[in-house]
């Protein structure tokens, strides 16, 4: 892996716009209630469990976790050169009259997301699905905008915005690569 | 490794342990699809799949159907009954035929061992092997490792005793060839004239004593008894194969006391399997069903989900 060219957030950083964001999500919802993560598989899913983690320490409630393997809904498998492996998807609570607030790492042409809404509403019929990424780094392709947002940068697509976490890489930071 | 680095699904014979583990975990990522209120996903949206059926099935055909359906796709179904075989087309051309209508997939039965590899180097499309002649059923033997994986965890040292006539049963074949390639301990047991011999550099044991295969096993793989062997002579009454070698309530005390029950169906009760046994708590034969959607699906996800087949 080539060396990254900017680094966007450090651990602290994003421990800070995690906070920031688990304290969004209960100001819009007035609480945590009816509220439930879903998380994007594969950062999406240790985001979501964080997020979780504040808004008990927050609201002293647990919030159920899911997770999301969006492969079977992307809509370019045929694009890609290597097939993504297919995980399981765990939504084990009930969607109707839930609030469900989709978490991912990176938000960028919006395929993602969109793949994910139609996962969810596959499952089940939320009351609500809300969108929250740590990094919006735009070049949206289809009409989709995040309700949280951990830092907004602005990228080139010749650009790669790279999400590190401890759960998954060892450490926590977010940086920028240039693609080779 | 993702996605198969093959074009067809021939036999587990020339599959490595790497590409049956993908099948298998594929499979357990795909089997919740089938238990939710939206059994479809749009993964093989605009992809053709045919099943041409020359022999008769309901089980596999439609499990075949249901995955492909679960995964977006179009499916039509063949039956050599219904279709230009009566007329005297050959296989090779109606498969062409259907070729040049855009399908993506065949999906072939066919009583001749190796028809499915005549078809696939004939065509463009992926060639699914649903049970070829005496040769292999390569679907049925994933879908009976995967039932073994989720309940034992693995294969390795795992004793399974086939029962009935491994002789003429692509099944038996099937599944030694895939559970051989774990370690296995694998045995076949039957009347002399129905056990399939040759196996040996499998590591295969065979025995006409229907208990020594059973002793101590971990899995039971009965076998549907077809019944016109008998007006062949290969065995003299049903009656007297159930005595010798149905598998009863007293002979799987013999296994292990957690030993699954399996069979690929469709049942013959009270000849190769008792009816308490069959509905006994041992018996995986519904999860086996199941676990057959599991397993199309993630075949047909594999061969077709991606960009140009290998």
């Amino acid at each position: 892996m080539n060396e990254p060219k900017a680094l966007l957030m450090d651990a602290t950083q994003m421990n800070r716009a995690l906070s920031r964001i688990a304290h969004e999500i209960i100001e819009r919802n007035k609480g945590t209630e009816h509220v439930a993560l879903v998380g994007i598989r594969r950062r999406g899913i240790p985001l979501a469990q964080r997020l979780a983690a504040r808004l008990k320490e927050f609201e002293g409630r647990d919030v159920p976790v899911g997770s999301l393997d969006i492969t079977l809904y992307r809509d370019d498998l045929t694009e890609l050169a290597a097939l993504p492996v297919v995980h399981k998807s765990e939504v084990n609570f009930k969607l109707p009259g839930t609030v469900v607030v989709l978490v991912d790492d990176v938000l960028y042409t919006g395929r993602t997301a969109r793949a994910a809404l139609d996962a969810l509403l596959d499952i089940g019929r939320p009351a609500a699905i809300q969108l929250a990424v740590l990094v919006d780094r735009g070049h949206r392709e289809l009409p989709i905008r995040a309700d949280y947002v951990g830092k907004n940068v602005p990228t080139s697509r010749r650009e790669r915005v790279e999400v590190h976490m401890t759960e998954v890489d060892g450490e926590d930071f977010v940086a920028l690569y240039d693609i080779e | 490794m993702a996605g198969l680095a093959r074009k067809d699904i021939l036999g587990l014979q020339e599959m490595t342990v790497e590409e049956i583990d993908l099948i298998l975990d594929t499979a357990e990522a795909l089997k919740d699809l089938a238990t939710r209120p939206i059994k479809k996903v749009p993964t093989l949206r605009g992809k053709a799949i045919v099943t041409l059926f020359y022999e008769n099935s309901t089980r596999t055909a439609r499990s075949f159907e249901l995955a492909a359906k679960y995964l977006g796709a179009d499916v039509i179904n063949v039956s050599a009954a219904t279709s230009s075989v009566q007329k005297g087309e050959t296989l090779k051309d109606t498969a062409r035929n259907l070729e040049a209508m855009g399908i993506d997939a065949v999906v072939v039965r066919h009583s001749m061992g190796g028809a499915p590899h005549l078809l696939a180097r004939a065509l463009r499309a992926s060639v699914i092997n649903a049970g070829d002649g005496l040769h292999e059923h390569p679907t049925q033997g994933l879908l009976d490792m995967l039932t073994i994986r989720q309940r034992k965890g693995g294969f390795k040292g795992l004793k399974v005793a086939i029962v009935g006539d491994s002789y003429h049963s692509r099944v038996a074949r099937s599944n030694i060839y895939g559970l051989s390639k774990y370690g296995a301990e694998i045995w076949l047991a039957g009347p002399s004239t129905l056990l399939a011999r040759g196996f040996e550099a499998y590591g295969v044991r065979t025995t006409t004593r229907v208990e020594e295969a059973l002793e101590g096993a971990d899995v039971v793989n009965v076998l549907r008894l077809q019944l016109e062997r008998q007006e062949k002579g290969l065995f003299p009454t049903v009656a007297e194969y159930h005595k010798f070698w149905g598998v009863t309530e007293a002979r799987l005390r013999l296994a292990k006391p957690d030993a699954l029950l399996m069979h690929p169906g469709p049942m013959n009760r009270g000849v190769e399997i008792s009816t308490a046994v069959a509905d006994g708590a041992q018996s995986v034969i519904t999860e086996q069903v199941t676990n057959g959607v599991a397993v199309r699906m993630a075949l047909l996800y594999l061969l077709l989900g991606g960009g140009e087949p290998a």
